[in-house]
């Protein structure tokens, strides 16, 4: 029996990925990071700013989000997100650019304290890229 | 009788409106193939969206406890309005069929008594509204700007939605936009987004989730992006049906321009070949009456 499932990711705009070769997903879930394998439990849960590990027998790849929802059913993983980049296309000029904008809004002071976590981890995955 | 100079102005001034609306056309048919693609494309997000959504409400054991954006203030009181229309005109009955359907759901709220606040987004909308219902518009968007919908946009509108929600400024809202189905078909629709009306909807599984967090907080996050979602949805759908809607008003706008056309140049062939026989007629008895 084969050990790969479904992941599609989806934005706004259109179907970003779908990928059925899939052995392992990382997602960084609220609560830390979660690997999702084949057969896991039904499960929902949302994102953190952070990096989505997708290995898979064609490549591993990576992508940088900033939200989302996670759904994993009958070994489809489905993540719903507004931003999101693959970061082998993600050059420097953007991720700089990404990080004064996380930046800025963490140094905010009228923002309430889960913007400001949120604003925080941003800075924080964004840092460690560079 | 127009007389032929008359005529010929008219028939050349006629086909360069032919000539634009043809162009206008075509640009319109460019333009709803973009936007129905993206219309296309931005589906499986809301569609994947509610499902979640469906799922979790289902789910939630404390109804009483629920979030307000899903269960409601408990009271319907106020009103807030969301009507989306475009920023530009020459699009058929686009705009007009949107507040037709608006108007008639703000007569039918004022008639009960409640109190009713509007957003416009769309120039078009706060033209057409502002006569009647100027004092009850509170707030107008347009998105000139914007060449097409994006989700930025969408964002932005349902974030002031929620504020106000949260500001309790309102109890129920609702948008009103254009669904589109084909070219020439577009149905007017209005959409309550709070509270979220799930009921009569079954959840397509019966599998329970696992939840990380609870359901609660999940939900109180999912919510308020859910708002703009749907207003996403909403404004893809509009600029589909815009198109099409203009596209289909060209078309006929066209097709008129042409029928005048084939009017107008046998009236003036004909008043061309009258003016001749009358000249010939007129010969003729001269030469007689020599």
């Amino acid at each position: 029996m084969s050990e790969e499932f479904k992941v599609e990711i989806v934005n706004p705009e259109k179907s970003f990925l779908t990928k059925d070769d899939v052995s392992e997903v990382v997602v960084p879930a609220f609560e830390g990071e979660m690997g999702i394998l084949k057969d896991h439990i039904s499960i929902i849960s949302f994102l953190k700013p952070g990096i989505i590990k997708i290995l898979s027998k064609s490549g591993d790849e990576n992508y940088y989000v900033e939200d989302g929802i996670v759904e994993f059913k009958n070994n489809n993983l489905s993540i719903l997100t507004s931003t999101i980049f693959n970061l082998a296309d993600m050059d420097k000029s953007k991720q700089q650019y990404l990080l004064k904008q996380a930046e800025e809004e963490a140094n905010k002071t009228d923002i309430n304290d889960q913007s400001k976590y949120l604003a925080d981890q941003k800075v924080e995955v964004l840092k460690t890229l560079n | 009788m127009a007389s032929l100079d008359d005529l010929k102005k008219r028939i050349t001034s006629v086909k360069s409106t032919q000539k634009i609306t043809k162009a206008m056309k075509m640009v319109a048919a460019a333009k709803l193939r973009r936007a129905q693609e993206s219309a296309e494309k931005g589906r499986p997000y809301s569609e994947k969206m509610n499902n979640v959504i469906l799922n979790l409400s289902n789910g939630i054991s404390d109804k009483e406890n629920a979030p307000k954006l899903l269960s409601g203030t408990g009271q319907e009181k106020t009103h807030l309005c969301v009507v989306m229309t475009s920023d530009r005109g020459l699009c058929g009955g686009f705009n007009s069929n949107i507040i037709k359907k608006a108007k008639s759901y703000f007569a039918k709220i004022l008639d009960e008594g409640k109190e009713l606040k509007i957003i416009t987004v769309g120039s078009k909308g706060n033209d057409q509204l502002k006569r009647v219902y100027g004092d009850k518009i509170i707030e107008n968007i347009s998105f000139k700007e914007s060449k097409n919908a994006n989700y930025f946009d969408a964002d932005k509108v349902g974030k002031m939605v929620i504020e106000k929600f949260e500001a309790s400024e309102f109890d129920v809202c609702t948008i009103f936009y254009n669904q589109f189905k084909n070219v020439i078909t577009q149905i007017p629709q209005a959409q309550q987004i709070i509270p979220l009306n799930n009921e009569g909807e079954e959840s397509s599984s019966e599998e329970s989730y696992e939840f990380e967090p609870d359901e609660d907080e999940i939900l109180s996050n999912l919510l308020p992006k859910n708002i703009s979602t749907q207003i996403f949805k909403a404004m893809l759908e509009n600029s589909a049906s815009e198109q099409g809607s203009r596209m289909s008003a060209m078309d006929n706008a066209t097709r008129n321009a042409g029928e005048m056309v084939d009017k107008l140049t046998i009236e003036y062939n004909r008043s061309r070949q009258a003016a001749i026989t009358k000249e010939l007629i007129e010969i003729i008895s001269g030469a007689e009456s020599l």
